[in-house]
């Protein structure tokens, strides 16, 4: 089963604003080669944009793990979780 | 701004069993969760303890909302295709007092949470703490993100989960590692009650679980679980994050793996998914336990990294220490002395428990995983290969087949290198 089929499943009660920044868009760039945000985020939240050169953050999607902020090597995304109240809302648990 | 005698932080088993206590000695509590009620933003397996949960709800298995009761653990060793098994049953544990039972984390903590209010927990959802307040140095309440948003406490605790925001920022807890976390992502799928049972040679109503390693995680330190519910079943993957970084899996293709292997397969087979979550569960151990006090303040649960995965035990240690914190933090209040070494009373107790006993027993395990990458790979392939020879009838006579077995043995790690991997695994588990 493909990864947007399951997001699919996924309640959400989406913010307008992003709870997620990446911090200095030069890093992702200049610095880190790997860019394992673009893997290790169990919601693809993270996808290198090749034509903007920078990580494109689906925030909407987010399942509010928090990998990513420790996952990251270069502690360049700061992530947080939603506003209370919005953000993934689980059926199950 | 209002004030109360004991705020907790967070909606989840420790944070409610924290409020529950402290709600019993009297105390004016509130639980602040930023979900749309206590439940929504929890994941676990899930696997609930009986013993623990009844010392924070008496006879709980009565009314909660429980799956299944588990009255068999398999354990399986995988390697490709092929597969070892091991298991233990107790038809006992299907009747009072229980062992354990599978459950679902919406359902069940929207129901403890209700427990709670009914001891007179106040409960305050869609709210976001995002900061202690102080007075001075002495913490004195919480800011959170809602307009006048401030409330004032003699004791916080911090039940925030895994992701150890306010823990940090209160200078306790360090921000988490690569090595201490692991990625867990889990599905749940529907099947009819019926074929759950038959599946798993269950009487009605009865439930199983299977902890998969080895082959289940690609061999990086993990483990994948199966758990039956009432007419789903919860199958999920956890690696730990540094590995799991080094050889570049996504958590979704390495969920898609473990569902793949023969034997998981046939399980799953028709069943239809219902939701896909993921959480980070603590696995830093002994070794990572954040400072558990201060002045005003405890630490509870996945915060205080109390986890003991090697028996997948979480739920239980979160309880039973939300459960002492709410005793000290009422008894420290009644007594008006909330300083740090009167909230250190609650770290004795810990140590005096199962919870800190079990985390110290097993303090060596993740640094001997970490430092023996092949003895979730190499064993594995030894195991089955040799299962593989001895079970294979070929003509060739057993005496000669069980020195080839040897001798296969022997090829691929010496004798000194058995040795050492048995004395590390001995001392890691025993």
């Amino acid at each position: 089963m493909k990864l947007d089929d399951k997001l699919f499943l996924v309640r959400f009660n989406t913010d307008k604003a992003s709870h997620i920044k990446i911090t200095d868009s030069n890093v992702c760039l200049q610095q880190c080669q790997d860019k394992p945000c673009t893997r290790f985020c169990p919601a693809h939240v993270y996808d290198w944009d090749e034509e903007e050169k920078r990580i494109a953050v689906g925030y909407e999607g987010c399942l509010e793990c928090g990998t990513c902020l420790i996952g990251c090597p270069y502690s360049n995304i700061d992530w947080k979780y939603p506003r209370g109240g919005f953000g993934v809302s689980w059926k199950n648990g | 701004m209002e004030n109360f005698d004991v705020i907790v932080v967070g909606g989840g088993p420790a944070g409610l069993s924290a409020a529950l206590s402290a709600a019993h000695a009297g105390m004016k509590t509130v639980v602040i969760e930023r979900g749309d009620y206590p439940g929504t933003k929890n994941v676990m397996g899930g696997i609930l303890y009986t013993k623990a949960t009844d010392m924070v709800v008496p006879e709980f298995w009565k009314e909660a909302p429980l799956e299944r009761p588990i009255i068999e653990q398999r354990l399986m060793m995988l390697n490709g295709d092929e597969s070892i098994m091991a298991s233990y049953r107790d038809p006992v544990w299907a009747s009072e007092p229980y062992n354990a039972h599978s459950i679902l984390r919406v359902k069940f903590d929207r129901w403890l949470a209700k427990q709670a209010e009914k001891a007179g927990v106040m409960v305050i959802s869609e709210t976001l703490v995002e900061d202690l307040l102080y007075k001075g140095d002495n913490v004195s309440g919480v800011r959170t993100g809602r307009a006048e948003g401030d409330l004032g406490a003699k004791v916080v605790i911090l039940a925030e989960g895994v992701n150890n925001f306010l823990a940090v920022k209160a200078g306790l807890a360090k921000p988490l590692k690569p090595e201490s976390v692991a990625v867990t992502v889990k599905e749940v799928i529907a099947l009819p009650k019926e074929t759950i049972e038959d599946r798993f040679c269950l009487e009605e109503g009865q439930g199983a679980t299977i902890e998969l390693y080895g082959d289940s995680t690609a061999g990086m330190m993990g483990v994948g679980f199966i758990y039956t519910n009432k007419d789903s079943i919860s199958i999920g993957v956890g690696a730990i994050l540094e590995p799991l970084i080094r050889d570049k899996w996504t958590p979704n293709d390495l969920l898609e793996y473990l569902k793949a292997k023969p034997y998981v397969k046939r399980l799953l087979q028709g069943g239809e998914t219902k939701e896909y979550l993921s959480h980070l569960i603590p696995e830093g151990g002994y070794t990572q336990v954040p400072k558990l006090h201060r002045q005003g303040v405890l630490v509870v649960g996945d915060t205080a990294m109390l986890m003991n995965s090697l028996n997948r035990e979480g739920s239980n240690l979160a309880m039973i220490s939300g459960k002492i914190a709410g005793e000290v933090a009422a008894q420290s209040i009644k007594t008006g002395d909330v300083s740090d070494q009167a909230m250190a009373v609650y770290e004795t107790r810990l140590r005096d428990s199962f919870v800190l006993k079990d985390l110290f027993h097993y303090r060596h395990m993740g640094e001997f995983f970490a430092n023996n990458p092949h003895l979730l790979k190499f064993y594995p392939e030894l195991f089955t290969k040799a299962i593989n020879l001895y079970l294979t009838a070929d003509g060739t006579p057993k005496k000669q087949r069980q020195k080839e077995i040897i001798k296969m043995v022997f090829e691929n790690r010496s004798m000194g290198d058995f040795i050492k991997d048995i004395y590390g695994a001995w001392r890691a588990l025993l």
